[in-house]
């Protein structure tokens, strides 16, 4: 069974939540992120993420399933509703 | 107040140096997360669910107004302008960045304040009686031997790496207003029968998972011998503590697993071959500590302000705020306030950076320059004079701290929750927020009486859930957020472990279920002076679950699987 994920991680130096975009970069923006809906897919940005890591770029990597609402990622969770949106829900 | 000496600012100024170059060698690559995770954490550093989180040791609760200036500047400058109060008398600031973190030690070191042993394995930041030094139930005051423990264990090289963390409480009151009793190690100053003061030992006690109320360990210790007999016991739990398992590793878990009479008899063998002389404080050590925390002397005032009681005859929520918020102080023509940080709408715990600096200035003019934190997530100015309350609660109305529910039940401790922690299982805030909106009529909270209602946001307690008369518990139940409620709880001298009463709510019925429990309370107590927590003693759980799964679906087995099973402890 594929279900969509994307990659998240905090920023080294500043602490913030990204995530994994699709033109590579790391983005703040949860929608902007790349999909990856395949085994293959995930290892990929897996290994995009684990170079990062070794660039001393992000730190906490892991992968995250996300819904698609109108071919873009949404967050399935409370936990990462929360991190999306970089404050608390109060 | 303790002020540092040339020793103190050495070791804080060369800890601040230290990170910042292991900050720095960790941005080049020097240092890989691996390595430098245990080392932002011995400073404090956490990285939390939206950044990193620096959380800064408060002595025993314990700052001067300087110092809250310092910690709103720091709020300003590398924060987004608040931060929060915590249940161990700390300050948390949550949206730090890695490379201000050195910048940030060295402005607290400047100000006598540090983050070191603020997580970790090791013995974290002693907590205290907030009304120490003031309270008229005093029998002494226990910041003296606060600091005495806050030297020792600072960078102890035997106790750094302990099974787990561990924390200290310390009370020298009549009334234990510190939860004494929910710490590894809880001590309450007593008199010998020879008028000499020591030491009533308690171990165990603990929230989390595995919830105790600490055991007696020793009736009365001579207080000279603190040291050693505190190092026999550290010495017990590093060698049995549980190493293996992060669930089991607690003290509360190896005291409640052989029982605390062995625990003691292999305390007191330890103790028995300490070279004491060698560990206790000399007492020339203790005069030089004791002298930082000389009784002030308080010019005389007058103890019955002829302004003050006008305004309360005609000011209702000036008088509500005298009658909840200020107590009894050792000395006539003074009273301790206590600012509740629970005004309707905000964060519990959370202050602004602006609110930082207009309690210090209140505290600067109107309580001898010191404020204290309390374990309630509230600020106590300890020392102000009756005649100056009207002027300092006038300073709090314009501040937005003016909040008259101290100590009742929208004086709400909440962990941070699911909003800002990466172990969280639901949100903590808005709950308080929305219990707070439910029981917005002042009179109404002041006629329902001292209720202790504590939200933790998961199993870890930080929000003490179980020593609340209500407590709260977010769970996961298939991926949202659900609360448990349990019954019972007490901090105090009376210390006791909620029960839970049933299976969990939704958070939209959470704050109709507290309504729901305090009207079965209001029906069925004997009178305004029985309190919520002394008519749950009387009338037991019966009352109260029936009235909250009356007429409801919501009867099934209790079915969280993270819920705290008090008879099967898991030891
Ligand atoms: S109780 Fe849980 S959710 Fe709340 S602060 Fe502690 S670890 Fe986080």
């Amino acid at each position: 069974m594929t279900h969509p994920s994307i990659i998240t991680a905090n920023l080294l130096r500043s602490g913030e939540v990204v995530y994994l975009g699709n033109d590579g970069r790391w983005t703040t923006e949860l929608s902007d992120a790349r999909i990856a809906d395949t085994p293959a897919a995930r290892s990929e940005i897996e290994a995009v993420a684990a170079e990062a890591a070794a660039a001393n770029e992000i730190v906490s990597a892991y992968l995250m399933d996300v819904r698609i609402e109108a071919g873009t990622p949404a967050p399935a969770s409370m936990r990462e509703t929360i991190r999306a949106q970089h404050r608390p829900t109060v | 107040m303790y002020r540092y000496d040339s020793y103190d600012h050495a070791f804080v100024r060369s800890r601040a140096s230290q990170f910042r170059d292991q900050v720095r060698r960790r941005l080049t690559g020097e240092l890989s997360e691996e390595q430098f995770r245990p080392l932002r954490l011995h400073n404090g550093l956490y990285l939390q669910l939206h950044a990193y989180m620096l959380r800064v040791a408060i002595p025993y609760g314990v700052l001067s107004s300087s110092q809250l200036r310092t910690l709103a500047d720091i709020a300003r400058q590398y924060d987004r302008g608040f931060g929060h109060f915590t249940t161990r008398q700390n300050i948390q600031f949550n949206w730090i960045k890695l490379e201000d973190a050195p910048d940030i030690l060295d402005a607290l070191a400047a100000a006598d304040m540090h983050a070191v042993q603020t997580s970790g394995n090791c013995i974290r930041n002693v907590t205290a009686d907030p009304y120490a030094g003031v309270a008229a139930d005093e029998i002494e005051d226990p910041r003296v031997w606060a600091e005495v423990l806050r030297q020792w264990s600072s960078v102890h090289p035997e106790f750094l790496f302990l099974p787990r963390k561990f924390k200290i409480a310390i009370s020298g009151a009549l009334e234990d207003r510190a939860a004494v009793l929910f710490h590894d190690i809880g001590l309450r100053i007593v008199k010998g029968r020879d008028g000499r003061s020591g030491f009533a030992v308690h171990v165990g006690g603990g929230q989390g998972r595995t919830p105790y109320v600490a055991q007696e360990l020793r009736g009365f210790l001579p207080r000279e011998h603190l040291l050693s007999y505190l190092e026999a016991v550290m010495r017990v739990y590093n060698l049995h503590g549980r190493r293996d398992n992060i669930y089991k590793a607690r003290i509360k878990i190896l005291v409640n697993a052989i029982g605390i009479d062995e625990f003691r008899r292999q305390v007191e063998a330890e103790w028995s071959g300490i070279d004491k002389p060698q560990i206790d404080l000399p007492e020339a050590e203790y005069a030089r500590i004791a002298a930082h925390f000389a009784p002030k002397k308080f010019a005389r005032r007058p103890v019955a302000a002829a302004a003050v009681a006008r305004r309360r005859a005609t000011d209702a929520a000036f008088d509500r705020f005298y009658r909840n918020n200020t107590a009894a102080h050792r000395t006539p023509g003074y009273r301790t306030v206590t600012i509740a940080l629970k005004e309707p709408g905000l964060i519990p715990g959370d202050m602004t950076a602006d609110q930082m600096d207009a309690v210090a200035d209140l505290a600067r003019r109107h309580s001898g320059d010191e404020l204290r934190i309390t374990y309630t997530q509230n600020i106590v100015l300890p020392t102000v004079a009756i005649d100056d309350l009207a002027t300092v609660y006038d300073g709090l109305v314009a501040a937005g701290l003016a909040s008259a529910n101290a100590g009742l039940l929208t004086d709400i401790i909440a962990c941070p929750g699911l909003d800002y922690c990466n172990l969280a299982n639901a949100r903590s805030i808005p709950l308080a927020q929305a219990i707070a909106a439910r029981f917005a009529a002042p009179e109404r909270v002041e006629d329902i009486g001292e209720l202790r209602l504590n939200i933790s946001g998961c199993i870890n307690a930080c929000g003490h859930h179980h020593a609340g008369n209500i407590g709260i518990l977010g769970v996961d139940k298939k991926g949202t957020e659900h609360y448990q409620i349990t019954l019972g709880g007490s901090p105090g001298d009376d210390a006791d472990i909620g029960a839970i009463v049933g299976p969990s709510f939704p958070a939209e019925d959470v704050p109709g279920a507290i309504e729901t429990l305090v009207e079965t309370y209001l029906a069925l107590r004997q009178g305004p002076s029985e309190t919520f927590l002394a008519a749950y003693r009387r009338l037991g759980l019966a009352p109260f679950k029936a009235a909250l799964y009356a007429g409801t679906s919501n009867t099934g087995t209790t079915d969280e699987a993270r819920a705290p099973q008090l008879t099967a402890a898991g030891v």
